[in-house]
């Protein structure tokens, strides 16, 4: 089983980008949780919402408001025909009441009450059935009188004047003359009749025969009124929210008309960059919406056209990298074997030919590196690099590249110590890829390192894993730290060519790192050396925050007295031949 | 022991360049070993059964037929150790080859010394044969006969296959690295390449497992290697 996965280091990555692209949707889908959140996210993302949900807002306050207005005015012109012939009445009826007066003849209380009698019997509507109006009518407010107020008022229903007449228009009908109107409601005692709104007119009726003042008041009831009123407003109401409906309507409609082709081109969009070039919008009419297809689509068709370029371009230099790795080295393979023949008869020589021998041998080894090397690079420069994962552990990786090396340290007089966790540190990578960038540190480490101690560590948290290599040679300028990873770039270019190597090396381990999305960075200083580290996510393609390994060192202290930490197995390994 | 030593290994070079067949002609030479070359690969299954070599070194790419074919049609009548030469260091190429029936392969430009050394490592297998009869799993088996049984069914198996089988068969109890298992069985040394381990359990398993999805002969060990299944032949 895990072979397979071992081999299949391609399909392993699609699915994990597929993963990654569920665990996108997932956060969506679980944004979407709560119903306010959703709704939120609907106002956020929705242009179409948001269109329609301001428009009804917007229409239902301007409807609610030019209604308001409507009914203003429509209740002002209704009360205003109304009251205009409830006082023209009015004044007929004081008319009518002082010529009564005039010829009447009051001397006592008695004749008072038969006085009034008769003027609301004059002043009440003929036909009583009818109820146009009600009188009330009220004589002059006599000392003795003044405890039974109902003893001088007349009525021509049966109203409950105390309360259907307010007492403020009591109060100015008795202390001015003139004719006064309040809005009031029509109280009546009997249970059956519910109160109506009335219109009570008011006036002064001056006795000419005994300077005696008379109230006289008018109750004209509304009802008719009100009903048109509730009428009107039911009308209005109607219109008014068939207005915003209708709006709302139109505001989803039209919006609806630019959103879905938009949300359409979205959906494109996000189709063709997740690679279906193929895929264009529907163009259909010469409206706006037409044209932002049309120029969508030849944004496509330039996209597809330069990614198909790309590919064949990335395409050809592979092949061409195939090619050239090919037939360079078979005929490098002849000269190869060749010049071993002639190395290994080299005693037999005289001296100009067996140095000559040599030199060729040593010389087609640098040779070969460098192809080697230069092969490798034009591989990530085509995007031709596959990763072949297996599970590593990095200890294990850093033992067999230090006894690799143990002849070049011994060599060069340094000693190699490994620090690392008494625990495997398990990364998913490329084992072949790994040891090599493992391999370029140490033997660089131990090249430049002047002879003294290199320090190889280990180390892993929850989702990396490190390997730092600290040399104390003569260290990095600064700035110098990103430039070593520049192809060919030497330190100093006047004594760099007896070190050996092709100058490639740390540009291909920075390109093997990226591979496995991991990173190579380096520190250094000048005369105190430098470091450099590797980390890994422990699975292929995923994601870390810091790594589990300090690039500076605490304190620039000689490796020979570093204190051992506690919880680390040392290794201190020498080279041995 | 000595008796296949005793004639000189015979060498089957199928190369399409006619001066690397020269140059491997005269390194073989020197090494005592017989080679024969063939400049295409429509002509090679034809000198394999002529030649009848020891092992036979398989250039991928040839005019004609394709290297991967060739190691196809040879494999398919014959075990014959071959190592493929390849240009091409891309694991695509190598597990393709690899998968084809090639034992090991030999990337260019290769030092003659190492592949003399493989060549060597190839043909290794017939100095060390004790009578012996080892049980894995389900199966039974002979390791001076070469063979291995399942129920009185023979199973074939190449040289190569037999050697990692009987070498993970040895020490049941042990569980082998790739790069154990490269050592002892490949004859490398210092080599991470763990691709040929890999394609070789496979193919290994594809024979000799019941169920190759579900292992039980040759187990897997995660993050460390491989292992023998548990003897549970029926006496």
């Amino acid at each position: 089983m895990s072979d397979n996965r071992e081999t299949e280091g391609g399909s392993r990555r699609r699915s994990q980008l597929k993963l990654a692209g569920d665990r996108v949707a997932a956060g969506v889908a679980h944004a979407a949780v709560t119903p306010v959140r959703a709704t939120a996210g609907l106002w956020r993302r929705s242009i179409q919402a948001r269109v329609v949900i301001g428009t009804l807002t917007l229409s239902a306050v301007l409807s609610i408001l030019a209604g308001w207005m409507l009914m203003n005015r429509v209740t002002d012109g209704l009360l205003e025909g109304k009251r205009q012939a409830a006082i023209s009445q009015a004044v007929a009826g004081v008319d009518t009441a002082r010529s009564k007066l005039e010829a009447s003849d009051v001397s006592n209380f008695i004749d008072a009450g038969n006085v009034l009698n008769g003027l609301i019997s004059v002043l009440s509507p003929r036909d009583n059935a009818s109820n146009d109006y009600y009188v009330v009518i009220r004589g002059p407010s006599l000392p003795y009188q003044s405890s039974a107020v109902a003893a001088g008022t007349r009525v021509s229903a049966n109203l409950d004047v105390t309360k259907t007449v307010p007492d403020d228009l009591w109060d100015h009908v008795r202390s001015q003359p003139g004719s006064w109107y309040a809005y009031s409601q029509a109280t009546f005692f009997s249970n059956e009749r519910p109160k109506e709104p009335a219109l009570v007119v008011g006036s002064q009726v001056l006795d000419p025969n005994t300077g005696e003042l008379y109230s006289l008041f008018y109750v004209f009831p509304l009802k008719e009124q009100q009903q048109t009123l509730f009428v009107v407003r039911s009308a209005l109401i109607t219109a008014g929210a068939l207005l915003v409906v209708l709006l709302g309507t139109i505001a989803w409609l039209v919006t609806r008309q630019v959103v879905t082709p938009v949300r359409l081109a979205r959906r494109i969009a996000e189709r063709l960059a997740s690679g279906r070039l193929e895929e264009r919008m529907h163009v259909r009419g010469e409206d706006d919406i037409a044209r932002l297809g049309l120029s969508f689509n030849q944004m496509a068709d330039s996209l597809q056209r330069q990614i198909r370029q790309l590919e064949e371009l990335s395409r050809v230099q592979r092949r061409f990298v195939a090619d050239v790795s090919h037939e360079l080295r078979t005929p490098l393979t002849t000269v190869r074997m060749a010049a071993d023949v002639l190395y290994d008869g080299r005693a037999s020589f005289d001296p100009v030919t067996e140095r000559s021998a040599e030199l060729l041998q040593t010389q087609l080894d640098r040779f070969e590196l460098l192809l080697t090397d230069l092969l490798e690079i034009s591989r990530f420069d085509a995007g031709a690099a596959l990763l072949d994962l297996s599970d590593v552990d990095l200890r294990d990786v850093a033992r067999r590249v230090i006894d690799a090396a143990s002849a070049v340290a011994e060599r060069r007089g340094s000693r190699v110590r490994l620090v690392v966790p008494p625990t495997a540190v398990l990364v998913e990578a490329d084992a072949r890829r790994i040891e090599r960038i493992v391999r370029n540190l140490v033997v660089n480490a131990i090249e430049y390192g002047e002879g003294n101690d290199v320090e190889v560590q280990v180390a892993a948290n929850a989702d990396a894993v490190a390997l730092s290599v600290r040399d104390q040679g003569v260290g990095l300028k600064s700035g110098e730290e990103v430039m070593v990873f520049n192809r060919f770039w030497r330190a100093d270019p006047a004594r760099a060519r007896t070190r050996g190597g092709t100058g490639l090396g740390l540009s291909i381990a920075v390109e093997d790192a990226a591979l496995h999305a991991g990173k190579l960075d380096a520190w250094g200083q000048l005369g105190t050396g430098s470091v450099f580290r590797l980390t890994l996510p422990r699975r292929a393609g995923g994601e870390f925050a810091v790594s589990p390994l300090p690039l500076e060192p605490l304190e620039p202290r000689p490796l020979t007295t570093v204190a051992p930490y506690p919880r680390f197995v040392h290794e201190t390994r020498r080279g041995i031949r | 022991m000595e008796a296949v030593r005793t004639h000189r290994g015979k060498v089957l070079v199928v190369d399409d360049d006619s001066s690397l067949s020269e140059m491997l002609t005269i390194v073989l030479r020197q090494e005592g070993f017989e080679p024969r070359v063939v400049g295409s690969g429509d002509r090679a299954l034809a000198m394999t059964r002529e030649f009848r070599p020891d092992i036979v070194l398989l250039d991928l790419m040839l005019p004609g037929k394709d290297g991967v074919d060739v190691c196809r049609e040879i494999r398919s009548e014959s075990g014959v150790p071959i190592i493929m030469l390849t240009a091409k260091n891309d694991t695509v190429d190598i597990v393709v080859g690899l998968e084809s029936g090639a034992d090991d392969y030999v990337v260019k430009p290769f030092k003659p010394k190492e592949l003399v050394a493989r060549i060597r490592a190839r043909l290794r297998k017939f100095e060390e044969m004790a009578p012996e009869s080892i049980e894995i799993g389900d199966l039974v088996i002979d390791v001076a006969g070469h063979t291995v049984k399942r129920d009185d069914e023979f199973l074939s198996l190449t040289p190569l296959e037999f050697d990692l089988l009987v070498c993970l068969a040895r020490r049941p109890w042990q569980v082998f690295t790739r790069e154990v298992l490269l050592e002892q069985v490949w004859g490398y040394r210092h080599a991470a390449d763990t691709r040929l381990v890999n394609v070789h359990v496979q193919r290994l398993r594809s024979k000799v497992e019941v169920d190759p999805e579900n292992p039980e002969i040759v187990l897997t060990v995660r993050g460390v290697g491989y292992r023998a299944g548990e003897a549970k032949a029926l006496r």
